[in-house]
């Protein structure tokens, strides 16, 4: 499996061959406090990279989640939808958001590592 | 403007609160364990809640005092006895409501408490009914802690000994640590629990003592979700200037005594809406499955057609479930009506439900 890399939406990916799986960061659950809603994008559609691919809404309010990639839609986490608390407890583990087959590889060069995604999620949230 | 904070806020900061922005007053949304967490502590056992950015206005005065504020509020004061709340709105003459209150008659007149946002305004307004005749005192030297839950009155009262005698609004003053407090059984969560009117000197160290006795902060997000659950109305939501009580489904506040004769503010709107019926009503909805219904989510009926609007709608921790409130054609507000909701794009089915949505344990009877 490859390194994790994160986006500015606050999202972390893995590629294991041409199959990115895709979920928010702890960080992101931090910000957001406790989840009770979670939406994933159907099984068999295409995202683009940037574009919304479900939402989460905590106690407080409504967010959307993108995809960092660009890619067809096989296989969503049904057990965050049946039970959102789940992705405060393990967002970086268990609480995976949906799986992708991969249009462009090259599109991950564009994220940051976490070395990086640390200093920025630092940045911005101060 | 600049941000107002009030006495707690240091205490609140220590306590790792985060702020947001309310009424112009840095408030407290949550602390370190967060909303669902501080919601369910209140529910069992006692949460602690600073209140202060709201109104604590003392009018002094006698019977005429009286007899001029039942032409203002839909109440039967004169017969209100000393030390006893009822919740009530200020309205304007087509009985849109100015503000939502709790007013209690005091041995000196009446305290009435306020909404944040709508204080300066309803001081206003009170002052230009009211004349110079009667002293007025929107005290900003006076913090105002609420404390709800099932542990609270033993906690309360192992600080302030005898408020554990007082029946649901109801009040009085109490001595405690040499200074005067006004308690009173009251709130806004749907639980048993007290409103401590205290000078802002002695606040902090007040709320540092109830913490010691294992009550807990907790923030404006769970106060929300506490209130919505007890199907308690907000100010800017449920309630403002182009809603009337009968529309809010507030009748059970005017006394039936005043419905007879009127000659309060705004009773010729209210007596012809309660003759003819509002055409629209505040409900109680509940989303199926687990979706969540925001403020200004659109309501559908079955055939498609608009009806209303959603006012609050939040996840509700002790119903486990969405649960939100909002306001229906009057055909439409019968409970288990089905009904539309409209989210990013989408319609959900929901139901009209009763309210509460969470049952209260109010005490009566103590005394």
């Amino acid at each position: 499996m490859s390194e994790v890399k994160f986006s500015k939406e606050h999202e972390w990916i893995t590629l294991e061959g041409d199959v990115a799986t895709i979920g928010i960061t702890k960080h992101a659950t931090e910000m957001l406090g406790d989840i009770v809603f979670a939406e994933l994008p159907e099984k068999g559609s295409n995202v683009e990279k940037d574009g919304t691919a479900g939402v989460v809404e905590s106690t407080k309010a409504a967010s959307d989640v993108y995809t960092p990639v660009s890619g067809e839609v096989v296989d969503t986490n049904q057990s965050i939808v049946d039970d959102p608390a789940k992705i405060n407890e393990d967002p970086e583990g268990g609480a995976w958001f949906f799986k992708l087959k991969i249009k462009d590889s090259s599109e991950l060069d564009t994220l940051m590592n976490k070395e990086e995604y640390d200093k920025f999620a630092k940045e911005t949230s101060s | 403007m600049e941000i107002k904070r009030t006495t707690l806020n240091k205490l609140h900061q220590s306590n790792k609160a985060k702020f947001v922005e309310f009424a112009g007053y840095e408030m407290p949304i949550q602390y370190s364990k967060g909303i669902i967490e501080e919601h369910k502590f209140t529910r069992t056992h006692s949460g602690i809640f600073d209140v202060s950015h709201m109104g604590q206005l003392f009018i002094y005065g006698d019977d005429s005092l009286t007899e001029e504020l039942e032409k203002i509020f839909p109440l039967d004061l004169k017969n209100l006895k000393q030390n006893c709340s009822k919740y009530s709105f200020l309205m304007n003459e087509d009985a849109g409501i100015y503000d939502d209150l709790i007013i209690t008659k005091i041995e000196e007149g009446y305290l009435i408490i306020l909404n944040a946002a709508c204080k300066d305004k309803d001081f206003e307004i009170l002052s230009n009914l009211l004349g110079s005749k009667f002293k007025m005192n929107l005290d900003n030297n006076r913090s105002l802690i609420a404390i709800q839950g099932p542990k609270s009155v033993e906690i309360l009262n192992s600080i302030i000994n005898g408020v554990d005698r007082l029946n649901f609004m109801t009040g009085n003053w109490f001595d405690s640590d040499n200074q005067k407090l006004f308690v009173t059984r009251s709130g806004y969560t749907g639980e048993d629990g007290f409103e401590i009117s205290i000078s802002n000197d002695k606040a902090e160290k007040f709320v540092e003592n109830l913490i010691e006795k294992g009550a807990q902060l907790i923030g404006l997000g769970a106060r929300d979700t506490l209130r919505l659950e007890a199907g308690l109305c907000l100010y800017g939501h449920e309630l403002n200037i182009n809603k009337t009580p009968v529309e809010a489904n507030l009748r059970w506040a005017i006394s039936k005594s005043r419905l007879l004769n009127g000659g309060f503010i705004g009773s010729k709107k209210i007596m012809n809406q309660l003759q003819d019926g509002a055409n629209q009503i505040r409900v109680g909805i509940k989303p199926e499955g687990r979706l969540i219904a925001r403020e200004k989510t659109k309501i559908y009926n079955e055939t498609d057609k608009q009806i209303g609007e959603i006012t609050s709608g939040t996840f509700g921790p002790s119903v486990n479930g969405p649960i939100a409130m909002g306001y229906v054609d009057r055909e439409f507000s019968k409970v288990d009506t089905k009904i539309l909701l409209e989210v990013r794009g989408k319609k959900y089915p929901a139901n009209i439900c009763a309210l509460p949505f969470y049952k209260k344990n109010y005490v009566k009877g103590v005394n």
